[in-house]
């Protein structure tokens, strides 16, 4: 440790750290611009000088380290002077274009330049101008704004792991951009709108739409992908403007992917906003009365057998537990929350959480990635993956198809699962070895065959130990391990998803059960869509109860590691549709079998009484393995694994719905190992 | 960069020849295992002088950027942002004598107006960035090339003309027309940069002038 005096405040930092770092730890506020606390140094912007005792000149506290007994100062006259004349500098070329600027109001520059910057310019010559660049549907450039701090070149080298951005020609030439002007390929390309300091790169979506202080800013939590990015959504009256991530170190650091970032112009389209009744074959609009009505007397005909539920990957926690309770008021065991047919075994929570957890990827020194496209499936958390890469000592294994780039290298182990095997004896060799198994891996028949061999292999390679939990799945949305977290799994002589779609039962509730193929349904099935999204499932339906998006209700997540957080309702649900678990809950009014809670706070006590996850919002239970036991396997059939999301772009209802995410699919494509094929 | 901007062709494609291949070679020994990125200058000079061998214009283009790129296992911006860096590196064809006047100080006081003069009224380009219509000269303004004592130097391709006054610049470029390479060098006979007309200082050395 160093002891370093900031203004005559003595604090302690860790040796290595750079004076700026020292500063923040005294409290004191350093204008920057190039520096970010989660990218190298680059120090170019030349923002965070301070004075240093018995150092000739300013020094640029980002990149100069502590020393024992230091002595700096950060509000000196001549620190106050050099902040003004870097200033004046950088605004030589910075366009005075603020009133039709979309980072106005929420600009870096804007604000240090009011707060450390003086109030004018001695510059009378001309100012240069930039070309702008194309570099995607998703960002716009305004590339004369830039102030070349370079952090969305250092972002897209070392974070995302896709080199693309860079700075070409120099002096007053030099210019940020991709040189051979092209789409950036990053499925975390939004983040350059957060870290850039200027408004050089702002959202496409969003561009002239909005003000932010215009805006309400409801935190709330990423559905669209399993990792459960905190999310603060921006609305302005009815509609959703922009959704940017929030600060979670234990989740998405201050990172969000794509989808989860750009899909919400899907909240607008194809929206259910009222129910359906099918008459005479047509789906005709109707009120809750009679939807509910057709729905009571469909069910009162049939058996509690013949009746059952499917909960898909955006149905929340609460209406997932009202709809399991209704269901066994009706006196059914059919119920499961795997429309996707994914063989996930639920005797045990570590069977099927992310058990390492996200932040204890740091720790690991081994993967092994099974039939999953972490960089597509879970941007932010394979972001994660790459950091931990990026710091050496780490060997990664996949199996898959070949050509999937993860932005890190990675020894091709094989295509299925007979050759997991083959990266064992480096497991072995590691002390904390992962195992990554995706849940598109146990989408296939033999599905509890990869799920058992993936743990034996786990078992094994000393995956499995009391401090270390090396074992994970990974899901693929937001409301998929709420369900199995509730048991929303076939009770005793229940039938599964695969069985009720087959002829199983006769009436099929389906809350956002969007993950098969509606014509697999058997004909005759009555089906209960409950869904916000006019999708393929909903036109399959007898009767559509409207339902609320996930930034619509206030409604309990559960990620990929079993981590329970709470979205927020930031606008109302469009025309008739309600918060769902209220739906489920009216319902069984209606049919006299009235679940047993009414509001926001008895269905959460009862969410906490069915499982612990509930009751420890925000946090995740990680730990070793204690029983290493595993999951019962079935019959193995081999075979390559298939990704389960062909189009990065387009995964579900919302995205499916979304204008700027039908141009990226347009202009990116299937991914690449797919088109291969 | 030039003030003007004309559009040119890219090759759709760049393969190191077996010159270039030799070469090569001889390079990336030089690095480290794992280091070979070090080599992006070299190999960017083995694009440049390729394209001049197989075209007659020395100059560097994307897919030339591409091949060292993908040689040296580097992600192509990264050679991008070196190939623009320097303008010793021609991102644009040039004529099939690329004129590189330099302008700083002590060339400037000793004339490079001159040198400057010539190669427009003789060399068929007005500006520097100029291409002349008959494709064979290409005049760029340099800074300082480290020759000063010999002031004003004209740089053509990689040969220095030095102690050039407008007259011999003139003859230089008719020279260059003609197809003819003059030896490089001081152009009034100094040797090197010894002074004009012979030593003039210790003369008197014993064996100095035998």
């Amino acid at each position: 440790m160093a002891k370093v005096t900031v203004d005559g405040i003595e604090v302690d930092v860790p040796n290595g750290s750079s004076v700026l770092q020292a500063c923040e730890a005294a409290g004191k506020e350093i204008p920057r611009f190039c520096y970010h606390d989660r990218l190298s140094v680059a120090g170019n912007c030349r923002m965070c000088l301070v004075e240093v005792e018995k150092a000739p000149k300013p020094v640029a506290s980002c990149a100069y380290p502590v020393n024992d007994g230091m002595k700096v100062f950060t509000d000196s006259a001549v620190v106050r002077q050099a902040r003004r004349n870097v200033m004046e500098f950088l605004l030589i070329n910075h366009p005075l274009d603020c009133p039709i600027c979309d980072q106005g109001g929420e600009c870096d520059l804007q604000d240090q330049a009011y707060a450390f910057g003086s109030d004018g310019s001695r510059y009378k010559e001309a100012k240069r101008a930039v070309k702008d660049k194309d570099i995607g549907p998703l960002i716009k450039t305004v590339m004369t704004r830039c102030i070349q701090c370079t952090r969305c070149v250092r972002f897209s080298a070392e974070v995302a792991g896709t080199p693309e951005m860079g700075g070409t020609n120099r002096g007053e030439n030099l210019e940020i951009g991709t040189y051979v002007e092209k789409a950036l390929t990053s499925e975390l390309s939004g983040n350059l709108i957060d870290i850039c300091p200027v408004g050089a790169l702002t959202s496409r979506p969003y561009a002239f739409v909005s003000r932010p202080w215009e805006l309400s800013k409801t935190d709330s939590i990423d559905v669209l992908d399993a990792v459960g990015c905190n999310i603060r959504v921006d609305a302005r009256g009815p509609e959703v403007l922009r959704i940017i991530p929030r600060v979670n170190e234990a989740v998405n650091e201050e990172w969000m992917a794509d989808r989860g970032r750009f899909s919400f112009d899907g909240l607008k389209r194809r929206r259910l906003d009222r129910p359906w009744v099918k008459k005479d074959g047509k789906l005709a609009p109707a009120t809750w009365p009679e939807a509910f009505a057709a729905i009571a007397t469909k069910l009162s005909s049939l058996p509690g057998d013949r009746i059952g539920a499917i909960a898909g990957g955006l149905a929340d926690a609460e209406s997932t537990l009202a709809l399991k309770d209704l269901m066994a008021a009706y006196g059914s065991a059919n119920i499961d929350c795997r429309d996707d047919f994914a063989a996930i075994d639920t005797s045990r929570p570590d069977f099927y959480r992310f058990n390492t957890t996200i932040a204890g990827i740091d720790e690991a020194d081994a993967v092994l990635i099974i039939g999953s496209d972490v960089r597509r499936e879970a941007p932010v958390l394979n972001a994660r993956i790459r950091k931990r890469w990026s710091l050496g000592k780490f060997r990664v294994g996949f199996v898959g198809p070949r050509g999937v780039d993860l932005t890190y290298p990675a020894t091709y182990v094989g295509d299925g699962p007979d050759a997991i095997q083959g990266f064992a004896e480096t497991l072995k060799a590691a002390e904390k070895p992962m195992i990554i198994l995706g849940r598109g891996a146990l989408q296939r028949a033999d599905g509890a065959a990869v799920l058992a061999a993936a743990w034996a292999l786990a078992n094994d390679v000393g995956a499995l130990k009391e401090d270390w939990h090396g074992f994970n799945l990974l899901h693929l949305f937001g409301g998929q391990v709420g369900g199995l977290e509730l048991g929303f799994v076939p009770g005793q002589g229940g039938k599964d998803a695969a069985a009720m779609v087959a002829g199983g039962v006769d009436a099929l509730w389906l809350l956002n059960a969007d993950g098969f193929d509606p014509a697999r349904i058997a004909a005759g099935t009555f089906v209960i869509y409950q869904g916000h999204h006019g999708d393929a499932m909903a036109g399959r339906a007898d009767v559509i109860l409207p339902g609320a998006a996930y930034t619509e209700k206030d409604a309990t997540w559960v990620n990929t590691e079993g981590r329970a957080q709470r979205g927020r309702l930031a606008i109302f649900p469009p025309g008739e549709a309600k918060e769902d678990w209220r739906i489920i809950r009216a319902f069984s009014e209606g049919v006299d079998k009235t679940l047993p809670y009414n509001d926001l706070h008895a269905i959460r006590a009862r969410l906490a009484s069915v499982s612990p996850v509930f009751g420890r919002v925000g946090e995740v239970a990680r730990g070793g393995c204690a029983d290493m036991a595993g999951p019962a396997a079935g019959a193995a059939t081999g075979g390559a694994f298939v990704l389960p999301l062909p189009v990065y772009h387009q995964a579900d209802v919302v995205s499916r719905a979304s204008d700027v995410m039908a141009q990226c699919a347009a202009i990116y494509g299937p991914a690449p190992a797919l088109a291969a094929e | 960069m030039s003030k003007h901007h004309h559009h040119h062709e890219e090759p759709v494609s760049f393969a190191f020849d077996a010159e270039s291949e030799a070469q090569i070679a001889t390079i990336l020994k030089r690095y480290p295992e794992g280091k070979q990125a070090s080599a992006v200058i070299p190999l960017l000079y083995v694009v440049q002088k390729q394209m001049k061998r197989q075209t007659d214009s020395g100059w560097v283009p994307r897919v030339g950027m591409d091949a060292v790129a993908e040689r040296l296992e580097m992600p192509p911006i990264r050679v991008y942002e070196v190939a623009t860096f320097y303008f010793m590196f021609n991102t644009k064809p040039v004529g099939k004598y690329h004129l590189q006047v330099c302008g700083t100080t002590p060339c400037w006081l000793r004339g490079s107006d001159e040198v400057l003069r010539a190669c427009q009224d003789h060399a068929g380009v007005k500006h520097y960035g100029e291409t002349s219509e008959d494709g064979m000269f290409t005049m760029t303004e340099v800074e300082c090339l480290g020759a000063c004592v010999n002031a004003p130097i004209l740089q053509v391709d990689d040969d220095f003309y030095e102690d050039l006054d407008y007259d011999r610049t003139v003859k230089l470029l008719e020279a260059l027309r003609r197809g003819e390479r003059p030896a490089p060098g001081s152009s009034i006979g100094r040797l090197n940069s010894a002074p004009e007309g012979g030593p003039l200082v210790l003369t008197d050395v014993p064996g100095a002038g035998e």
